[in-house]
């Protein structure tokens, strides 16, 4: 597989995006009519499982904003955050939430007053940008939640903010710690000989595969989600899956929570952000335990579901698309409500604290037909 | 119970009539025992005097032994607790009634004047027992006669002897002194207040009877100690004639207007000499008057002091001076009206609950009255007329009998001049026709033909239910004087500025018999607080009524109305808030008050129903008016919204889009013509 190098031409693509939805308000309002600004439609009604692609995805259906002398304050402070936005990608900068929010109080009568409200207006340009296929990450809004962490031998390529240079990241090179997956990945340039992600859920289990070099035995590349991924952690398993065709195996905890919150996160996103999940799912991951079936093959020690467990994977089965496309998942679920009982990653420790890397992987990683969907 | 006082109290004002000159020294707790005996003497009071069977020899004997001749032939009127009691349950509402009004109807000025030398506190033998009130010769010689003393750790039982021993009139002063909170002087404060409160009203209501626009002057000056001020109150009324100056300011209960039935500010007679009596007891100080009746009349000049025994004036000083308006020697001589000056003791204050406030809702209530108030630092304030007509005159009435309470109507069958009793209800009640009295009379078993005294003592009772049964016609309406819309809206733009007036009077209505009327005014906006709650202002027959509010049955309709329909803030059991002032006034021949300190009207339903209503008419239009207020409010707002974020559209396109000056600038107009092609005021 030949080096790939970054990809510069996304900055070019965001201002493009940016001055385009601008460009339409300026002739609008010299045409004398009223400027509109198109938004996807947000609700659950717009949102689809499309089970060729394998993720949750916007409808069709979009609602403008007319600009009237109800939005004309809204529609100020959106065009202010996107002159924002085009002036971070020109400075090659970011700005987080709360930056923005701050950057806003200079911008006098149409300054935020509670981050809520730039949180809001945030929030729009996201969903409108992702009509034009840029996410909230290239128009430099970054989250603040933590990237993820990744082990194994992969050659990440960045690059130098100040001398625009191309930097080799070393992946095996970390000693006792880890890769941190960076707020934006879709710069990134990826080399790697592995043959498939593994994506963890827990820091112990990652922790302690790290720490073994489990890697290296498996050759593989492992990623510690750290509880439900981030969006970076969850795009940046995407484009490694992609573009390095290798497989995603997700390793969680066998409760509802790890199964319809965290693997289902990582493999579909979730139906309130549908708009973003053609950056942020990943639809070819695949779910190699802890399964029920684990529980009882491997005696596991379990703890009882909690009502909440329960009511909340009776609704996932009742409600959640992704279980009515996925029989076998479906039974599963109904397999551990009818256990009664959850196991965590961890359980397998029972038989000895590497059992893990000595036993279970690898003869579950052998049979990966065994895997769930 | 022995009725024995009856006995026992005439040979003690009797007693007391001999000691003049310890009268003089002890008389503040005095006892004006005289003037309620004589009433009873001339056959014309209490139940008990009338029942009375004759003494009972244990009792005379008290005096007697005292050497103080009994007058066996004198029945006292018994008041004093039990005493007056002939075991009939009727009677002890009518006992403290009769009590109150005697004196003033039978007060002459003459006749011997009682003393209480003896029950003065000052005069108590050292070994006199813990009650108080007793005079110690009887108590002495009773406590011979009485059966031996029980024994030392038994329960002390009383008996009727020595109970009786301690059973005597209570005078009016006595009654003033205990209880002056009754009659508004609970405090200094309050004391200042409620003496200009007296004087004005009894200065407003004699103008307007006497058809005069009212011009009241209000001073307050420092008095010879920092607690004393000197309360002068001038007015232009029709004056007093010469003889009546001393019993109208040195009398307690003296008065006009207890004894009809009309829409007045004033009703016992107690008000002015009360303050007077306060005065007097606080500084020592006599009321000075001076009045006048007409220019071609001569100016008196009183000095009255009050005897609080005898409760009869004392006249020190009774001259005929030149009254000018003003210090200038040119000034002008005033043609007819009176000044009351009365020292006392007390603290100023400044607030809602003061003076000021006082005249100041006063002038709201009273548009066509002129007031000039001037307060102990020497700051004038002028209240100019809103109007410059006279309130219609409030006619007198008789009373409804749904109205009439059991106690006066003995009283009524007794002082009738009726022959029988249909002449008796037809005649004496308003409403009653021939045919409606005799039903009433078949209703209660008695003769339309048989005599209304006899009724008194037999029937009264029965009377009192039959007539509560009986069907009548509402009382007449037309004997109230309501301040008008107009008028009362005038007089609250005179004193709160605001943005938004509304007023309404309700037609008359009817609680237990009485007519009454409501009429409410409110203020929205100006310089009033919007954050508070809102300012309620209560009248009683024109009156202000400054304490007690949250007792008070306006407060009660004000906080029952859903305020939040009238675009209010409201929570729930309390006032509404917001920059609004609420004036409430009830007009009736008889206001129906929590208590004699006539501070809280009594929670009628017909009356709470009525503010209601009228609030909620006046909330009405307050609320069309804040609708559209609020509606021009939002079409401002939105124009200088569009003003507002035209410039950051621009300049965001500008940086977007490297945009030039001139092409900024085209755009933001063009952005101003677009939005403002869709606004419409």
């Amino acid at each position: 597989m030949s080096e790939v190098t970054i990809n510069s031409k996304l900055d070019q693509i965001t201002i493009e995006s940016i001055e385009k939805v601008a460009r339409q308000v300026y002739d609008k309002i010299n045409r004398l009519s009223k400027p509109v600004m198109d938004f996807p439609v947000r609700s659950l009604q717009n949102v689809k499982y499309d089970t060729r692609r394998g993720y949750f995805e916007m409808g069709r259906h979009k609602k403008q904003r007319t600009l009237t002398v109800n939005t004309v304050k809204t529609f100020a402070q959106t065009l202010r955050m996107m002159a924002l936005s085009k002036e971070l990608v020109v400075t090659n900068d970011f700005a987080t939430k709360r930056d923005a929010y701050y950057q806003s109080k200079n911008w006098g009568e149409a300054m935020f007053h509670e981050q809520d409200e730039s949180d809001t207006v945030m929030d729009d340009i996201e969903a409108m940008f992702s009509l034009h296929g840029v996410s909230r990450e290239e128009l430099r809004f970054l989250p603040e939640e933590h990237g993820g962490a990744v082990g194994g031998e992969l050659i990440v390529y960045d690059r130098d903010r100040e001398t625009g240079e191309t930097i080799e990241i070393d992946c095996t090179r970390f000693g006792s710690g880890a890769y941190s997956i960076p707020k934006r990945v879709d710069h990134l340039g990826f080399k790697t000989s592995a043959k498939f992600i593994l994506a963890i859920e827990t820091g112990g289990v990652f922790d302690r595969l790290q720490y073994h070099k489990f890697w290296k035995k498996m050759n593989c590349i492992i990623i510690g989600m750290g509880g439900v991924p981030s969006r970076a952690c969850r795009r940046f398993v995407r484009r490694l899956s992609d573009e390095m065709k290798i497989p995603v195996y997700a390793f969680v905890d066998c409760d509802p929570y790890g199964i319809s919150n965290i693997y289902r996160t990582l493999k579909v996103g979730s139906g309130n952000a549908a708009h973003i999940n053609q950056f942020f799912c990943v639809p070819q991951a695949r779910y190699l335990g802890v399964t029920p079936e684990d529980i009882r093959r491997y005696k596991l020690p379990t703890h009882p579901l909690k009502d909440v467990d329960i009511k909340r994977a009776r609704d996932a089965l009742k409600n959640d698309p992704f279980f009515h496309v996925h029989k076998k998942w479906a039974d599963a679920m109904e397999d551990l409500i009818n256990m009664g009982v959850r196991a965590e990653q961890q359980a397998l420790a029972k038989w000895g604290l590497n059992f893990v890397i000595d036993e279970y992987l690898p003869a579950k990683i052998a049979n990966p037909g065994q895997f769930l969907p | 119970m022995n009725p024995v006082e009856q006995q026992d109290s005439g040979p003690a004002a009797e007693a007391r009539g001999r000691n003049p000159a310890d009268a003089a020294t002890l008389s503040l707790f005095g006892e004006p025992a005289g003037e309620t005996s004589r009433a009873a003497a001339r056959g014309k009071s209490a139940p008990a005097s009338a029942k009375a069977p004759p003494a009972k020899p244990a009792s005379g004997k008290a005096p007697a032994k005292n050497g103080k001749a009994a007058a066996p032939d004198r029945p006292g009127k018994a008041e004093s607790k039990g005493a007056g009691k002939p075991g009939k349950s009727i009677s002890k509402p009518p006992a403290r009634e009769k009590a109150a009004e005697a004196p003033a109807k039978t007060a002459r000025g003459k006749g011997k004047p009682p003393s209480p030398a003896d029950a003065a506190p000052g005069s108590k033998p050292a070994d006199a027992p813990k009650r108080t009130r007793t005079a110690p010769p009887a108590q002495e010689e009773l406590e011979q006669a009485a059966p031996p003393k029980p024994v030392k750790g038994a329960r002390k039982r009383v008996t009727a002897h020595e109970m009786a021993a301690n059973q005597r009139e209570i005078s009016i002063s006595e009654f003033f002194t205990k209880n002056r909170h009754l009659l508004g002087f609970d405090n200094p404060i309050k004391s200042l207040l409620t003496t200009v409160k007296e004087a004005v009203d009894n200065s407003l209501d004699a103008c307007e009877e006497a058809g005069i626009l009212p011009s009241i002057k209000i001073e307050i000056d420092p008095g010879a100690a920092e607690d004393r001020f000197r309360i002068t109150v001038t007015d232009n009324g029709p004056g007093i004639v010469r003889q009546q100056i001393p019993k109208i300011f040195g009398k307690l209960l003296y008065g006009s207007k207890f004894h009809r039935l009309k829409q007045s500010r004033g009703q016992q007679g107690i008000g002015i000499s009360a303050a007077g009596m306060y005065g007097q007891l606080t500084t020592g100080q006599p009321v000075d008057v001076v009045s006048r009746t007409g220019d071609k009349q001569p100016a008196h000049h009183f000095v009255v002091q009050m005897d609080m025994v005898k409760n009869n004036p004392v006249i020190l000083k009774d001259e005929t001076i030149e009254w000018k308006d003003g210090e200038d020697l040119l000034a002008k001589p005033i043609p007819h009206g009176t000044r009351v000056s009365i020292e006392l003791q007390g603290l100023y204050r400044g607030g809602r609950q003061s003076v000021e406030g006082y005249v100041e809702q006063t002038a709201i209530a009273n548009p066509h009255a002129r007031f000039s108030y001037r307060n102990p630092r020497g700051e004038t304030f002028e209240y100019e007329r809103a109007a410059n007509e006279l309130p219609p005159e409030a006619r007198e009435i008789k009373p409804h009998p749904h109205g009439v309470e059991l106690g006066i109507l003995i009283k009524k069958l007794e002082s009738t001049d009726a022959r029988n009793m249909r002449g008796f209800l037809s005649n004496d009640f308003s409403r009653v026709s021939p045919r409606a009295a005799e039903e009433i009379c078949k209703a209660a078993g008695v003769s339309p033909d048989s005599q209304p005294k006899k009724v008194r003592r037999e029937g009264a009772e029965a009377l009192y239910q039959a007539i509560n049964k009986t069907k009548l016609m509402a009382p007449p309406t037309n004997c109230l004087s309501p301040i008008g819309e107009e008028q009362l809206m005038a007089g609250l733009r005179q004193q709160v500025k605001a943005d938004f007036y509304t007023a309404r009077t309700r037609p008359p209505s009817v609680y237990r018999g009485n007519p009454f009327l409501v009429e409410v005014a409110l203020a929205y906006g100006g310089e009033q607080p919007a954050d508070e709650l809102i300012q309620l202002v209560r009248f009683a027959n024109r009156v202000p009524l400054l304490y007690q509010q949250s007792a008070c049955a306006v407060y009660k309709s004000a906080v029952q109305v859903a305020w939040k329909n009238y675009q209010l803030q409201q929570s729930k059991g309390a006032l509404p808030s917001g920059p609004l002032t609420l004036a409430v006034h009830i007009a009736s021949v008889w206001v129906p008050f929590t208590s004699e300190s006539k501070e809280a009207i009594a929670h009628y339903p017909e009356i709470i129903k009525e503010m209601k209503l009228a609030m909620q008419e006046c909330g009405r239009e307050l609320g069309i008016y804040l609708r559209k207020q609020r509606r021009m409010a939002d079409e401002m707002k939105k124009r200088g919204y569009i003003e507002k974020y035209i410039p950051h559209i621009g300049e965001s396109l500008e940086q977007i889009l490297k945009l030039g000056k001139p092409e900024r600038e085209r755009t933001e107009e063009n952005l101003h013509e677009v939005l403002s092609r869709s606004r419409k005021m």
